[in-house]
């Protein structure tokens, strides 16, 4: 392997050991110091971050790491998250969106079928609890705007729990349905027809608001009901005492924020260990065997269709429980969220992260999610809080104010996805955290190409052309 | 005398172009066939047309007295009948073990849920799949330690062999080897011959080989269909259709003097 790679295992080899335990421990020990000295600290939440992408590179047992991680996610975050709920919600957004790239990674990374609507799923989830969990249903005969919300809702709360599993289910059929008519497309061709499944599910949430208002149109719907919290959750005592914790008022809003980071935790522990375990089964060699080569596959007795539609029906399951669990938590679900830009967004994390590696993903989901609700705005409100100040930049002497606003970085999301990208597939195209076949494919391959093996069939045509 | 494959009148038409032109087959049960032909005349279509890959526009095709027309070629697999092919399909990027496990996929019983939940029937069968693809590894002459090697990183010859363990997993009746032995040096070629006898003589399996070198064809078949322009010309034991007139016609052009077809 290359020199940086050595550098780094020698690097990642001083928390071996006991010792390398206890160092680890220290750093997140100092990082949680910082964060209570300024729990508003952007650096302090991204080292936050690191030490759990760290844990995972460490040479130390499973279990160490686990507990590692373990401690920093139920601990560490949630207790920083009582000084800066902000904290929750970013965990929490990391949780949906790295069940979503674990979906589409089953579809895209596993079983080879590029999809470019997966986010359609993640709508049918979210629209399902959207409609049912919300008053809509009073309202299908109204135009958008023009009612007064009802003030009962036609199911009571806790069927929010019934409807996880619906949502799953929903969206599981629509991944069938989907999957059906491209059965038998490849490559570009699928890639342009899920594309347009897609865009089909965004314009009917944007467009069922009539004849039958369904979806209420582009004005979404809202309010949604979120899960009835247990009574002892926010007893008057229980938050006397985290108000004190925390130095500031704790509220019932509060606590919600600390239920949709675990539920999200839990629902994405759930996908990463069913994903694992299909991978490493005979439906997960399947997969494989037809994204590698679907006729040798067919005729060894893998059936095609099947295959294919447990891998459409299995990605988008994952991402209609966390449409579900998506609406209930913002209480508002409009067509906004689920444009193709959000496909493209999470297609981002499986690509960077490693297609087929489930660690890979879900660092790749980390690393989007913070660049895309943390960092880039977090550098635009400091940037305009100095623009208010009088200082001027340094070295240029330009004052800040005359900045133009057009250099805001959270303008430049896309620029730094694409920049990301392009730096990822030259110099570690495998992804972040490759998987285990990627890894062996572009580096131990690369001394031993086998002359002749795959001339048969791969002659282009200029080639044709020159005999 | 039993047949395990019969083809009746089967033809197989591209467009204009007739591949295949109402071609008889009959390949008795336990026995090494071969099907030879200059390039372009057509064997491969067969096999595809018998494997399910391609559906013949006329003709029956019966394996094991039942009809096989029309049916998904993983089904036909499921039936006992399994191939490899000419330009070696492994899978590339698998490890030489997981390919031959994907071969034993009508053969291992676990399901989704079992997988998800690690039953002890899925933990078992997973297990029964793994040491089954390792015997089967070491069966064709492969070394122990090649089971974790990715497909892609192995010497032609070892890649010939895992396709037919792979083959082998699938546990056919009849395996149809496309051929097997291109691109092998004399030594390799004639300890895959030795392998391809044994298919039979230690498994029971009936080989139908598709194969260029004249000296494995004549050496291991006990029954020759010479096929060109997508029909069958002459069929019979070695001896018989080394005389053939037509077969050297073939072979050779219309005005060759009528000797031998020459063994290289």
């Amino acid at each position: 392997m290359s020199v940086q790679a050595t550098s780094m295992n020698r690097f990642l080899r001083i928390f071996s050991g006991p010792f390398g335990a206890l160092l680890m421990l220290l750093y997140a020990g100092a990082v949680t110091y910082l964060l209570t000295l300024d729990p508003r600290s952007l650096l302090g939440r991204l080292l936050l971050f690191s030490a759990l992408a760290l844990i995972y590179f460490i040479p130390q047992r499973p279990a160490v790491k686990f507990l590692l991680g373990a401690a920093i996610a139920l601990m560490i975050i949630p207790a920083i998250g009582l000084r800066n709920p902000f904290l929750l919600e970013i965990g929490f957004q990391i949780a949906v969106f790295a069940t979503l790239a674990l979906g589409l990674n089953v579809v895209v990374g596993f079983a080879g079928l590029l999809d470019l609507g997966y986010v359609a799923f993640f709508a049918v989830g979210a629209y399902l609890w959207a409609f049912f969990g919300s008053q809509q249903i009073w309202h299908i005969d109204e135009a958008p705007g023009t009612f007064t919300v009802f003030a009962t809702f036609p199911f009571p709360a806790w069927w929010f729990w019934i409807f996880i599993p619906l949502g799953t289910l929903a969206a599981a059929g629509m991944g069938i349905l989907l999957g059906f008519p491209v059965l038998r497309l490849r490559g570009d061709y699928l890639a342009i027809v899920t594309l347009g499944f897609g865009e089909v599910i965004r314009v009917l949430a944007n467009n069922l608001d009539k004849p039958i208002n369904l979806t209420n149109g582009p004005q979404g719907i809202t309010p949604i009901q979120r899960p009835p919290l247990p009574a002892f959750l926010i007893s008057a005592e229980l938050l006397a005492t985290l108000s004190k914790w925390a130095g500031r008022p704790i509220n019932e809003n509060d606590v919600y924020g600390f239920f949709f980071y675990f539920l999200g935790l839990v629902i994405l522990g759930l996908t990463i260990v069913i994903a694992r375990r299909l991978d490493r089964s005979k439906l997960g060699r399947s997969w494989t065997a037809i994204r590698e080569d679907d006729i040798a596959a067919v005729a060894m007795g893998v059936p095609l269709r099947r295959t294919k539609l447990t891998a459409f029906a299995i990605g988008a399951a994952f991402s209609g429980a966390m449409g579900v669990l998506y609406a209930a938590n913002r209480t508002f679900v409009s067509p906004e969220t689920f444009s193709l830009t959000a496909s493209i967004s999470i297609l981002v994390m499986v690509i960077l992260g490693g297609l087929g590696s489930i660690p890979g993903v879900v660092m790749g989901a980390t690393v989007v999610t913070l660049l895309n609700i943390d960092v880039l705005q977090s550098l635009s409100l400091q940037l305009s809080s100095l623009r208010q100040g009088p200082d001027s930049i340094p070295l240029l002497g330009i004052p800040w104010k005359d900045l133009p606003t057009q250099l805001d970085p959270a303008r430049y999301q896309r620029f730094f996805f694409g920049l990301l990208l392009i730096l990822m597939m030259i110099f570690r195209p495998e992804g972040m955290v490759p998987a285990q076949r990627a890894r062996l494919e572009l580096h131990e391959g690369d001394a031993e190409g086998i002359p002749g093996a795959e001339i048969e069939g791969d002659i282009t045509p200029d080639e044709k052309l020159a005999d | 005398m039993s047949f395990i494959l019969e083809l009746d009148k089967v033809t197989k038409r591209f467009g204009g172009l007739v591949a295949v032109s109402a071609v008889d087959l009959r390949i008795e049960a336990g026995s090494i066939s071969s099907v030879i032909g200059p390039n372009g005349a057509g064997k491969t279509t067969i096999f595809n047309t018998i494997t399910g890959i391609y559906k013949p526009e006329e003709g029956e095709i019966r394996f094991d007295g039942k009809t096989i027309v029309g049916m998904r070629p993983d089904r036909i697999t499921a039936q006992g009948m399994c191939r490899t092919f000419q330009n070696i399909r492994l899978f590339h990027n698998m490890t030489v073990l997981e390919n031959i496990m994907v071969g034993g996929h009508t053969q291992t019983p676990s399901t989704a849920w079992g997988a998800v939940l690690r039953t002890r029937r899925f933990k078992q069968s997973e297990e029964d799949a793994r040491q089954e693809a390792q015997r089967l590894l070491l069966y064709v002459g492969l070394p122990r330690g090649l089971g974790d090697q990715l497909a892609r990183n192995l010497p032609y010859g070892q890649q010939r062999r895992v396709e037919i363990a792979r083959a082998l997993a699938s546990k056919p009746k009849l395996i149809l080897l496309d051929e097997p032995t291109a691109g092998m040096n004399p030594q390799e070629t004639e300890s895959a011959t030795r392998l391809f006898r044994r298919l039979r003589d230690e498994l029971g399996i009936t080989v139908v080989l598709i194969e260029h070198d004249m000296k494995v064809v004549m050496g291991i078949s006990e029954r020759i269909s010479v096929i060109d322009y997508g029909q069958k010309i002459a069929e019979g034991t070695p001896a018989e259709v080394r005389k053939d007139q037509r077969v050297i016609e073939a072979y050779l052009g219309r005005h060759a003097e009528s000797t031998t077809i020459s063994m290289h």
